[in-house]
């Protein structure tokens, strides 16, 4: 009997542990997918801040160029760059034939030519003479030199030839090829080419959406909470108004998309792709955010200061506006960027506003036509071209940075700021 | 022009605010007194500059381009052109006017772009003219009108008080909005499908659907069987269903341990780190799980001897699942402490392992809570887009086989609108059709949880 209570004693305890195991186990999946995660962005990411270029002798002959004695500035500006670029390309193999040429010249980015261009005009003096030059690398080659190319496929299923990688090795052994830091990812539009494409227009078009949705969202919340917290009297209306505000946070985001499409854009007429109607949207979306966050740091203000306010003779409004609201005013700000950071990762709604049109501009104000990072990130990770997996990776990882900031700014305000009673 | 207009409306604010309290300072000086602070009178004169400027900028936005277009196409009145093409006309008029137009310029057009640009530019100056002069007269009379006794603090008040009333009935307009843009379009695409082969068709085919001639007669039958939505709902749930069982286990083990188990230092770093899940933006998961996860799997299973597509649906929703986890293990977590301590101090004097309490007392004490958690987890699995875009198939199967590859509403969405849209199209129409059955399955799902979940918190408090 004794012994048989101690068994069922132990069957206890070890179904206790196994119990605490589990959870454990689950914390630790969960974290397990995070590290994951993380390691798999930034593995496959980090490449992406490199890019590679060909340093190539470039004679700038005056005839080839097309150019006049002693030109002007806006000469150089006009001149033909064309020639004097495909002959340095093809320079590097004086044997080469004119397919050989032809591969040759897909060795570097199509933009090589401006480059050429660019160093002369930063340096006029060039003209008759030769000077190495660094240009871009064409993306297949980057990738082969960062060894994100396999390079034992057969030739037919490469998009680099065996000529190709023939030159480009005879390069490397001579230290021509370098790799720098790669600034055009910060500073470049979007484009097609992966060695040419930029963050520089869908972070501008990130940036515009939040100023908008912020612009927006930010004082109706505010004044929505202040009116449902401090003077909405106890009613159907006020608790449908409630209702509706719970609801419309869980409501998802791409129901979102649909209303700036069927009222903003098709009766409204404003103005498709733009940061103006993107932030629009991601507003009515932040707005319940914000809306929860504001009224859950109202509640926090003890009575003890409206009654003291009250006492003193002042309005409810002035009540209102003068303690309550500024002493409230932490928790509310970082909940709104909370808020907004949730916004700044939002994707589907800007698809269907029409955010994801090919950009090659650098927006320069929310009525122009723009994408945002997310949206960089979905059209890249679309594309074909294997130079765009490290790109989407770099993106997302200057996403993440800047939603950590967001996120480490919130807290900071709640904890410097906030105002603790008790 | 209108931002200028605006700031001088702005700098005439202010300076009636100043003229106000100006007034309010000389009443005091005359050795009277006044009724409010000096500064409510200021406030009282800003606002008789503030409404009427609001009122006339609003009245203008509404009533200028309708009186301009009836002014430029008068001149083709009488000359037998249909509605369609008044339009046309007039939509060229304005792409002309703004230097926008590409394509064959007719003098008639030319002519009709200048009358626009003058009649724009004179409903321009005389909105400003008409603007400053009703201002101005509006704030003298109110500057007139304010003596000593008069009240000026509680009418500052009430418009304050109006203010912050219209602002809380943003959320109110946004539902609104959200069912006013979905409803038309809704109603016009079951004028061509029949809601009844919507709900139990088995073909979802939309690209047959092409963009037609808009002279060509609707043919009905061109579009039969192409709208059944049985597999889009399927894949939907289904892909859900998956995020769920993953899920459910790992979020609720995690929130019981974190609630029951942990200690107040692995809380204090695993929470957090765990919420950093729910914070990741989904097309990042999207990518992950296209990239990494699918492929993953398909060799898995290719080395396993099973035929797997490389847009499983196990793909796209184990990786959904990863993204609620935290919403699961938070919520429930929440719910767990809320469970007051007598509970468990009970069933430990009873000599019940901690276990065993949890599983026996707190549980079931929780319960309505978690399962209010859970349909919240189920309605953000239903509405999520871009990882079953980037990670999921694109064509409807009706399967239930996780290795296959299958598309859910909001994906549907997304295909069928992404690029540009023709409205009057019943496959663009089909897309807010969608849209508005996701909308309705997550507003039950919703009011439902919230409810329990709330029900829940008054039991305790």
């Amino acid at each position: 009997m004794n012994k048989n209570k101690e068994q069922l004693l132990n069957k206890r305890y070890k179904a206790e542990q196994r119990f605490r195991l589990y959870g454990l186990s689950a914390i630790f999946m969960a974290l397990l997918f995070l590290t994951i995660f993380i390691f798999k962005i930034f593995s496959t990411g980090y490449t992406a801040f490199q890019k590679t270029w060909l340093i190539v002798p470039v004679t700038f002959d005056a005839e080839l160029m097309m150019l006049e004695q002693n030109p002007s500035n806006e000469d150089l500006k006009d001149a033909d760059y064309y020639d004097i670029a495909l002959k340095s390309m093809a320079d590097l193999d004086p044997n080469a034939n004119e397919d050989q040429e032809n591969e040759l010249k897909r060795m570097v980015s199509y933009f090589f030519e401006k480059e050429i261009k660019n160093e002369l005009l930063n340096n006029p003096g060039l003209i008759g003479k030769t000077k190495e030059v660094y240009l871009t690398a064409s993306d297949d080659l980057d990738q082969v030199f960062k060894g994100n190319y396999p390079r034992d496929l057969p030739e037919d299923q490469r998009r680099v030839s065996d000529y190709q990688l023939k030159i480009f090795d005879q390069l490397v052994a001579k230290g021509k090829v370098e790799s720098k830091f790669n600034i055009s990812f910060f500073t470049y539009a979007d484009s097609r080419e992966p060695e040419l494409a930029g963050i520089a227009s869908s972070f501008m078009g990130s940036i515009f959406s939040i100023l908008v949705c912020l612009m927006i969202a930010f004082p109706v919340a505010v004044l929505a909470a202040i009116y449902l917290e401090e003077f909405a009297p106890k009613n159907r209306f006020t608790d449908f108004i409630e209702v509706n505000i719970n609801n419309l946070a869980a409501v998802p985001s791409i129901v979102f998309g649909l209303l700036g499409l069927g009222v903003l854009l098709a009766i409204f007429h404003l103005p498709r792709s733009t940061p103006l109607v993107g932030g629009i949207t991601l507003s009515l979306m932040t707005l319940p955010t914000i809306i929860i966050a504001a009224r859950a740091s109202l509640k926090a203000v003890p009575p003890s200061i409206r009654e003291a306010a009250l006492a003193m003779g002042a309005s409810r409004m002035q009540t209102t506006m003068h303690h309550t609201v500024p002493l409230s005013m932490p928790g509310t700000l970082s909940g709104t960027i909370i808020g907004l950071a949730q916004a700044l990762g939002e994707t589907a709604p800007l698809i269907l506003i029409g955010m994801v049109a090919f950009v090659n501009t650098i927006p320069g104000s929310p009525m122009d036509p723009a994408a945002s990072l997310p949206v960089q990130i979905y059209i890249w990770a679309e594309s074909a071209e294997r130079g765009f997996v490290e790109k989407v990776s770099a993106c997302i990882m200057v996403l993440l940075g800047f939603l950590i900031i967001m996120n480490l700014f919130a807290q900071i305000i709640r904890h410097k700021f906030e105002k603790k009673w008790s | 022009m209108n931002l200028i207009l605006f700031t001088f409306i702005v700098l005439l604010g202010f300076t009636s605010y100043y003229f106000g309290r100006k007034k309010a300072y000389t009443i005091q000086s005359s050795n009277k007194r006044l009724t409010a602070l000096p500064q409510f009178y200021g406030y009282y004169l800003a606002i008789w500059c503030a409404i009427p400027a609001f009122i006339i900028f609003s009245l203008w936005a509404i009533f200028e381009p309708t009186i301009v277009k009836l002014l430029v196409l008068s001149d083709y009145s009488n000359q037998g052109y249909l509605d369609d093409e008044l339009n046309l006309i007039y939509e060229k008029t304005k792409s002309l006017s703004r230097g926008q137009f590409t394509g064959e310029i007719t003098p008639f057009i030319e002519a009709s772009a200048e009358k626009y640009l003058s009649l724009r530019s004179i409903a321009q100056s005389s909105k400003a003219v008409i603007v400053l002069s009703i201002i101005i007269a509006s704030v003298a009379y109110a500057y007139k009108r304010i003596s000593s006794n008069s009240r000026t603090r509680e009418p500052v008040e009430k418009f304050l008080n109006a203010v912050l009333f219209t602002a809380s009935l943003a959320a109110i307009l946004t539902t609104v909005g959200i069912v006013f843009s979905l409803i038309f379009q809704t109603i016009d695409f079951f004028k061509v499908i029949p809601l009844f082969d919507f709900v139990f068709g088995t073909h979802w085919y939309p690209a047959k659907a092409f963009v037609r001639d808009s002279s060509e007669a609707l043919d009905p039958s061109m579009y039969s069987d192409t709208f059944g939505a049985v597999p889009i709902f399927a894949g939907t749930f289904f892909i859900a269903f998956i995020a769920m069982c993953v899920a459910i286990p790992i979020g609720l083990m995690s929130g019981i341990y974190l609630a029951e188990y942990a200690s107040s230092k692995v809380r204090q770093y695993a929470k957090p780190l765990i919420e950093i899940l729910a914070g990741i933006p989904t097309v990042v998961y999207g990518f992950f799980a296209a990239l990494t996860v699918g492929p993953f799997l398909k060799e898995l299973g290719t080395s396993m001897g099973l035929e797997v597509s490389a847009e499983s649906a196990l793909a796209a929703g184990g990786v959904m699942g990863i993204m609620i986890i935290p919403f699961i293990s938070s919520l429930s977590d929440d719910v767990i402490t809320s469970v007051p301590q007598s509970l468990r101090d009970g069933s430990y004097a009873m000599g019940a392992t901690k276990s065993e309490t949890i599983k026996r007392v707190i549980f079931p004490a929780a319960l309505p809570g978690i399962v209010g958690s859970i349909l919240l987890g189920v309605s953000r699995a239903i509405g999520e887009t871009m990882i079953v875009v980037m990670a999921s198939g694109l064509a409807a199967n009706l399967t239930l086989n996780p290795l296959e590859s299958t598309s859910t509403i909001t994906a549907q969405i997304v295909v069928i609108l992404i690029g540009d849209q023709a409205f009057g199209d019943p496959k663009t129409q089909a897309a807010f059709a969608l849209g508005m059955s996701l909308f309705l399955v997550t507003l039950c799902l919703n009011i439902v949880a919230l409810r329990v979940v709330k029900k829940y918190r008054e039991k305790y408090e």
